[in-house]
């Protein structure tokens, strides 16, 4: 903590010695582009909570510039209005960096304006790999599916079961989730005996789940994004008793993720999950964390998303001090690839070929501490790189 | 033949509590002829007040229920009083720019109040887990609304026929003049007719939090599902909307079973397919004029 103060009162002084530095002006913007309203309002909020929450730790002041957060609202899945307002962050109010991306399909329609732009371009969530590609100008902050899903497949295997059906949200993420479990799970001698895809709207799930029961597999791996239907999955498969009839859950952790894990309730006890951050985390950085978190947003959960914007933040920081508060798109770029950074979920590097994050994959399960549910790390997979690419 | 009499269980529950959630909007929409698209709101308000009357105030799931139906009723009739009195009359456009807007004010409370974040609701044991019946593995969940369901459905058949209540809804829908001559204040009725219906409507929301979810875009996400079981049933009759309403959600389960892949749209193309057949709904109108 004192090293980085030191730090930064060094580089404060540097700033105020450099005559271009001051000329350029003395903000740096970080334009945040991010689901705030919608179905999809809860990702936006952990987003950008997260993002304040690594403020209000660290200060708003690097390398003699104050960094100011613009937050722009896509209101959902909505890649021409993320295009648009990734065109009025880039002219109208000439921000450094572009940020946030609850979504992937707003994510890919902003690749085009970072490569023009030449804007450094943070994806603190959405998770399909193939966003790192679109742009040399993207970093990711957050996770790939396949990331997540690889080790779950390694670790089902790991532990003796053989018959899996998968049942995925049927979009983007979802194929990935899919395509990545099969391929790995059957590559190591497993057997995927069924799969469902679900649409993204769908209020009733039992039908599905009790097609998994009548199939008899010895465990389900189900990915659906955070939330709605998460929720609705955990209660159908509750209510089915899989359990009781010897079918496994296992999930990556959008299912099973802190901010839903109260709806889902003690439905969710037992589930294995693979993922990235738990609120469990044992680690001082993470204590940090949550503590900061506390005081931005005192009645929320902070979730993995939440870390996401965190850590994007973190990279921000750290561009900003690497080059003395004077931000240059390829310079830019030149210190996120290969950047490592000390995150409340453990370490996490942004790997120099693919700008996709390199981190550990833990595997947890639900459990009750102290009164709350928690997803409980007990194995982890070291710097696992996204497969997909 | 195991698997098939499963999923007509299924159906014939959720369609039960599409009945549930739907009927208020029948009632209002067929019989006080009020485009009230924000049904969907007293839905959420029943939903929202089960999980705060069952999370923070301690009270049990089955307690609860009359309670959400009496607030919400309690709730409507001040909405009523304020906003939609002015607009019987009223074109039916105004009638749906104004409870549209309805629908987004409440979104923004509900997100104000809970946050965005999908609501927890405890299920007391009784009613959680399945029940075997003749070999059949019955969610208990799913018989309590097969059940709830049933009896809301007798009492507004035997309400509206057979009750002194009952007729003067009739005639003042019917007869507005002649009831009024005849010392019905037609006024009165409607707002009752309008508490009942949102009563039911929160009573179906709250009882849908467990399979449905709640969030603060509850009315809108829902809103497709009640205008759905209402146009197909015929507005304003509350057999064409039960039997709507079980088509529909047998319709959908059955779908997502054996056609996982069609899924969630077979509830689309059964709704065309019954409006082809039965152009004014499945039972047809109970409005003269």
């Amino acid at each position: 903590m004192r090293k980085t103060t030191l730090g930064a009162a060094l580089a404060l002084a540097l700033a105020f010695a450099s005559p271009a530095a001051r000329a350029a002006g003395d903000t740096i913007k970080v334009g945040i582009l991010a689901e705030m309203s919608g179905t999809f309002a809860d990702f936006g909020q952990q987003i950008t909570n997260g993002a304040r929450a690594y403020m209000k730790q660290h200060g708003d002041t690097v390398a003699g510039k104050k960094i100011e957060l613009i937050i722009k609202d896509t209101t959902g899945p909505a890649p021409d209005v993320a295009k648009r307002l990734a065109q009025e962050l880039v002219v109208k109010d000439e921000v450094d960096f572009i940020a946030g991306f609850g979504l992937t399909p707003n994510a890919l329609a902003v690749a085009s304006i970072a490569t023009e732009a030449k804007k450094p371009t943070i994806v603190m969530n959405a998770a399909t790999s193939v966003i790192t590609a679109k742009s040399p100008y993207i970093v990711r902050t957050s996770f790939t599916l396949a990331q997540v899903t690889q080790p779950m497949a390694q670790w089902a295997y790991q532990s003796g079961v053989r018959k899996v059906y998968t049942v995925v949200a049927d979009y983007g993420p979802g194929h990935d989730a899919e395509g990545t479990f099969k391929k790995t799970f059957t590559a190591l001698g497993g057997q995927v005996v069924g799969e469902a895809r679900v649409p993204l709207k769908n209020p009733e799930f039992s039908p599905f789940v009790q097609k998994v029961k009548d199939a008899r597999p010895e465990a389900v791996f189900v990915f659906v994004p955070a939330g709605e239907l998460a929720v609705g999955f955990m209660k159908a498969y509750r209510e089915r008793e899989l359990a009781k009839a010897g079918i496994k859950l296992l999930s990556t952790g959008d299912v099973t993720e802190d901010g839903v894990i109260d709806a889902l309730g003690d439905n969710a006890i037992g589930v294995i999950s693979t993922h990235q951050y738990s609120m469990a985390h044992e680690s001082p950085e993470n204590k940090a964390f949550l503590a900061a978190y506390a005081q931005v947003a005192p009645q929320q959960r902070p979730n993995f998303m939440a870390v996401g914007g965190y850590d994007g933040m973190a990279a921000v920081y750290e561009v900003v001090r690497k080059l003395g508060g004077k931000v240059d798109g390829d310079q830019a770029m030149g210190v996120l690839k290969g950047l490592k950074i000390a995150s409340p979920r453990g370490p996490i590097q942004i790997d120099a070929d693919t700008r996709d994050i390199v981190q550990n994959v833990y595997v947890r399960e639900i459990k009750k501490v102290g009164g709350k549910l928690y997803n409980v790390e007990f194995d982890h997979f070291p710097a696992v790189k996204d497969p997909g690419k | 033949m195991h698997s098939f009499l499963g999923v007509l269980f299924d159906g014939i529950a959720y369609g039960m509590l599409l009945f549930l959630v739907s009927v208020g909007l029948s009632v209002t929409l067929g019989m006080m002829n009020f485009i009230n698209l924000a049904h969907g709101v007293f839905a959420m308000a029943g939903g929202y007040l089960l999980v705060t009357l069952t999370g923070k105030a301690g009270i049990g799931f089955l307690a609860a229920l009359p309670i959400v139906f009496v607030g919400t009723a309690a709730f409507s009739f001040v909405v009523e009083r304020l906003l939609y009195r002015p607009l019987y009359r009223a074109p039916h456009l105004k009638q749906v720019l104004l409870t549209v807007g309805i629908i987004f004010v409440a979104v923004a409370a509900a997100t104000y109040g809970w946050g965005p974040q999908q609501q927890p609701v405890v299920v007391p044991e009784a009613f959680s887990g399945q029940v075997p019946v003749f070999g059949l593995e019955l969610s208990r969940y799913r018989l309590l609304l097969i059940g709830v369901g049933l009896a809301v459905a007798l009492a507004l058949v035997f309400g509206l026929e057979r009750t002194r209540f009952g007729a003067r809804i009739r005639a003042s829908v019917d007869r507005q003049s002649t009831a009024e001559a005849l010392g019905i204040h037609v006024g009165r009725v409607f707002q009752l007719t309008l508490a009942i219906g949102c009563g039911l409507a929160g009573l179906g929301g709250a009882l849908g939090v467990n399979v449905l979810g709640l969030d603060p875009y509850f009315p809108l996400k829902t809103l497709v599902y009640f205008l759905l079981v209402v146009v197909v049933g015929g507005a304003g009759s509350v057999p064409g909307t039960l039997l709507a309403a079980l088509l529909l959600g047998v319709a959908d389960t059955a779908g997502k079973y054996y056609l996982p892949e069609a899924g969630a749209f077979i509830i689309y193309a059964a709704m065309v397919l019954l409006l082809l057949l039965f152009p004014s709904g499945l039972l047809g109108r109970r409005r003269l004029a």
